[in-house]
């Protein structure tokens, strides 16, 4: 979500001149760290707070962080855009990221060898889909780690047999598997599926402050939260809040 | 009386050796400092840890639960965080040999080539040219890998794996040969043109002159090279982290899988992981690791180079 964060970043600063922002990437891990170490104001995360990151929160500052749902994000299964393979299940799915189902003819497309693609495991992404589909088990060795999902989807579309995991707001250029729920019906990830939970792989993200707040930061936070902000949230293909949801308390 | 007085040294002489000894000393302390650093980040391992980490499972497989048979697993985050260090040393070792199998004789081969068959116009031209190469920045190299070395490797080979050893270890060639290269180069140009000259009178060819004079003559030169173009494979980060696709498998002698290297283990975890975690600690270990590896292979060149320019000089 470092796009996004870049995006509210740069209208922000647009509409606020004197304040700079500076955004770097890396996934939730390594904002959440340096939350914890104090680099960073706020951290952007695709994730919730692990218990022990919350704990050194408190060590450090002395307070619990400050959690601030901001959009949603679907994980969607992606394959090359000519494997026809029509949805998956999450136990299937689960099989296959752990090594389990090796070739694509057991799950009836005859395309060889399943080549996995995953995240590197200082994502988010790769924290959840750990925890969601695999059940907290571990991923095939054979499953090749990315730096990020815009090269798992660029990977996925260059090799046939391969599928990939990763948030819905880079795709491009590879297919979007639906998920197969257990009665049978396939769900595609879309906003309304995300937003009331029928889509299995769905999940907030967040913004995380320490501490005392300082007003420049809140500012960031209300900004991502109003109409605005969510008006990038959706350009960059993620899902905005239900209007319902936390947006009523923001200022901007 | 006062021409033959020894003429006294300025003062400022003294001030200069000291500030040149003192800034000699400043690189040894560095080297030893940065040991020191990531030592002690990773030795709190021996006692703070066992309930998280045991010893035994950094090198030896286990039968975790879920898993039919003890395995090699590096999976540090998860629910049951697994350690295991085989895989990566396993990673950085394949694609070590094969880059230097590809490299060693490629770029000994350039500087045969130039030493002694080329013009001097040619050489004037490769040499530059190859240690260029050199200059290139490895994460553009990595991403030549993995766009198109990745395509090229995968139309031939079929692998089913398009990012894997093969493709990290000739990317990775890339950079190890301008260091073969230009050692083995200087090496070969530094060997007494009498001894060319004799071997040439008394009628040697000069493939004669290349193996039976100056390789022997230049063979310490030439064993540093490879030595120190083995420490650079080990050591380079960027074009594996980006051409070997990073899966810790486990397969010795198959070039055909994925790959993940030590070096990039580091790079991709370490800016995620808070201070002072087992994870945290068991980073550290790798990187002293592999510092006493590159340390060791540096002090072996210049061992060899002792032994074998004594050896070869006695023998003159």
């Amino acid at each position: 979500m470092v796009l996004l964060a870049q995006r509210w970043a740069e209208k922000f600063m647009d509409r606020n001149p004197e304040i700079s922002v500076q955004v770097s990437g890396g996934g939730s891990g390594t904002g959440l760290t340096a939350l914890i170490d104090g680099t960073t104001d706020i951290a952007t995360a695709s994730r919730s707070i692990a218990p022990k990151e919350s704990e050194r929160i408190v060590a450090t500052y002395g307070g619990e962080p400050h959690e601030t749902p901001v959009a949603i994000d679907a994980v969607a299964l992606y394959v090359h855009r000519d494997n026809p393979v029509p949805a998956l299940g999450l136990p299937q799915t689960k099989e296959v990221f752990r090594g389990r189902v090796l070739d694509w003819s057991a799950l009836g497309v005859p395309l060889g060898h399943i080549v996995l693609y995953s995240r590197e495991n200082n994502s988010g992404t790769y924290t959840f889909f750990k925890e969601t589909v695999l059940e907290n088990e571990d991923f095939a060795a054979e499953a090749q780690t990315l730096p990020g999902t815009a090269a798992v989807i660029n990977a996925v579309s260059r090799d046939l047999a391969a599928i990939g995991y990763g948030g819905i707001g880079f795709a491009s250029g590879a297919r979007i598997v639906p998920i197969a729920l257990e009665d049978g019906t396939a769900i595609s990830p879309n906003a309304e599926t995300a937003r009331n939970g029928t889509y299995p792989l769905a999940r907030p993200l967040f913004l995380y402050t320490a501490g005392p707040i300082d007003e420049t930061a809140q500012r960031y936070v209300d900004f991502a939260l109003s109409a605005e902000g969510q008006t990038l949230v959706e350009d960059l293909g993620y899902f905005p809040l239900p209007i319902e949801g936390p947006i009523a308390g923001g200022r901007g | 009386m006062s021409l033959g007085q020894h003429r006294k040294a300025p003062a400022w002489h003294a001030v200069a050796e000291y500030l040149i000894g003192g800034l000699a000393i400043t690189a040894i302390a560095a080297i030893v400092l940065i040991f020191g650093f990531v030592a002690r980040e990773a030795i709190p391992l021996l006692w703070e840890t066992q309930e998280e980490i045991r010893f035994v499972d950094l090198v030896w497989p286990r039968q975790w639960p879920g898993y039919e048979e003890p395995v090699y697993v590096w999976q540090p985050i998860g629910k049951i965080p697994k350690y295991n260090l085989v895989p990566l040393f396993v990673g950085t070792l394949k694609v070590t040999i094969l880059s230097m199998l590809i490299s060693a004789p490629l770029g000994l081969a350039c500087a045969i080539y130039l030493a002694h068959y080329a013009g001097s116009r040619t050489r004037e031209i490769v040499k530059p040219v190859i240690e260029l190469l050199a200059g290139i920045p490895s994460v553009v190299l990595g991403f030549f890998g993995l766009v198109l070395v990745a395509s090229v490797v995968h139309d031939t080979f079929g692998f089913i794996y398009r990012l894997n050893g093969l493709v990290a270890a000739l990317v990775l060639s890339i950079t190890v040969i301008p260091v073969v290269f230009t050692i083995c180069e200087d090496a070969l140009r530094s060997v007494p043109r009498a001894l060319h000259e004799g071997a040439i009178a008394l009628g040697a060819r000069t493939h004669e002159v290349v193996f039976r004079v100056s390789l022997p003559a230049a063979l310490p030169g030439i064993a540093a090279a490879m030595v120190l173009g083995l420490g650079r494979a080990i050591g380079e980060t960027m074009v594996v982290l980006m051409a070997s696709g990073n899966a810790a498998v486990v397969d010795l002698f198959d070039w055909s899988t994925s790959v993940r290297t030590v070096t990039a283990t580091i790079a991709a975890e370490l800016g995620e992981v808070p201070r002072g975690e087992p994870h945290w600690r068991v980073l550290f270990l790798l990187g002293a690791i592999l510092f006493l590896i590159t340390y060791g292979l540096n002090a072996l060149a210049a061992w060899s180079v002792r032994r074998l320019s004594a050896h070869l000089g006695g023998r003159s």
